[in-house]
């Protein structure tokens, strides 16, 4: 009887351990954005979500072979306002090089969202994360933040936490873009 | 007797909140059974932006006519079930809650065979007289101690 308890305690124990191991070697808390903290190359988690700007779901994989701009938004946010417009004006101009806006909306109402966009004529595709799966696996700190994909589906550049385009992250925004795109070494 | 009492104890811990389901309940009453998406405190303690976004719509469901459960139902739609304060008590997220009740209950019987198999055991044989050298030459040092 003694025998039988010692292993059940000494198996909870090597579970424990075994837990831990796990943890340290592969857990992925704080999703891309913290592994891009430690210098790796990463690729862009994938996800398929339900789209706001038309009827289906759009995955990220249907994207490849194009550079992708990744806006995480919500329409609760007052910075997310003031970056709409470039986004846009960015999506405008780059669409022809092979470029695309992909806006995440993120713990949002379906209602608001679709006002935003129509208040600011958002033509770019939007997919709606009201559940935050997705912004959990891109280890989102917070709204507005954006990623840059390039052609191979590799997240290239440094995320934007904030709006962008400010006078703080021009130049981040800019080499972001260029890299999506191959257009810089 | 005691099949029937524990099969009315489950049954009214898994169906408690449902008498209440259908009826008009307030805004606050919803709000501390609800948790703000991005700062995770029920909404009735949260100002964040779409806590208030939150709470507006659930008034104007409410004055609208909306129960209790469609209003849930419909802030679960768009946010998932991390926004109830409380998990379901369905499905996957019953898991949350028989979980630990049958640990506690694990642990409850396990206590109870400990202190079982310890009330059963022999008594201790009493201890053997002390030799009676033993025991003058200790009170004599006690009485030098008292003394």
């Amino acid at each position: 009887m003694q025998r039988v308890g010692q292993t059940i305690a000494l198996g909870g124990v090597a579970a424990l351990l075994g837990l831990l191991v796990w943890k340290v070697a592969f857990d992925r808390d704080g999703g891309v954005a913290a592994e891009l903290g430690r210098g790796k190359t990463v690729q862009a988690p994938s996800f398929t979500l339900e789209r706001l700007d038309r009827e289906g779901q759009l995955s990220i994989a249907d994207l490849r072979g194009k550079a992708v701009v990744v806006n995480f938004w919500a329409s609760w946010c007052l910075p997310c306002r003031e970056e709409a417009p470039v986004l846009q004006q960015t999506y405008e101009r780059y669409r022809d090089d092979g470029l695309v806006v992909l806006g995440v909306d993120y713990n949002d109402f379906r209602q608001d969202a679709r006002r935003f966009m129509e208040r600011f004529a958002l033509t770019y595709p939007v997919v709606f994360d009201g559940k935050g799966s997705t912004a959990g696996k891109w280890g989102l700190r917070g709204v507005p933040e954006t990623f840059f994909v390039n052609r191979s589906g590799t997240i290239v550049g440094e995320p934007i936490y904030g709006p962008v385009d400010s006078e703080r992250n021009r130049d981040a925004y800019e080499r972001g873009i260029a890299l999506a795109l191959g257009d810089a070494p | 007797m005691t099949t029937r009492l524990a099969a009315l104890l489950a049954t009214a811990f898994l169906f408690g909140g449902a008498p209440s389901a259908g009826a008009a309940p307030s805004p606050s009453d919803l709000e501390a059974e609800l948790v703000c998406p991005t700062c995770k405190t029920t909404l009735d303690q949260s100002d964040a932006p779409v806590a208030r976004r939150m709470k507006q719509i659930i008034r104007e469901r409410l004055a609208a006519g909306a129960t209790e459960a469609e209003i849930k139902a419909e802030l679960v739609d768009q946010f998932g079930s991390r926004v109830l304060a409380e998990p379901p008590k369905s499905g996957f997220d019953l898991l949350a809650w028989v979980v630990p009740l049958g640990l506690a209950a694990i642990g409850a019987v396990g206590v109870g065979a400990l202190a079982w198999g310890w009330s059963r055991r022999p008594e201790a044989e009493p201890s053997p007289p002390l030799d009676p050298l033993l025991e003058r030459r200790v009170d004599e040092a006690l009485d030098r101690f008292d003394g």
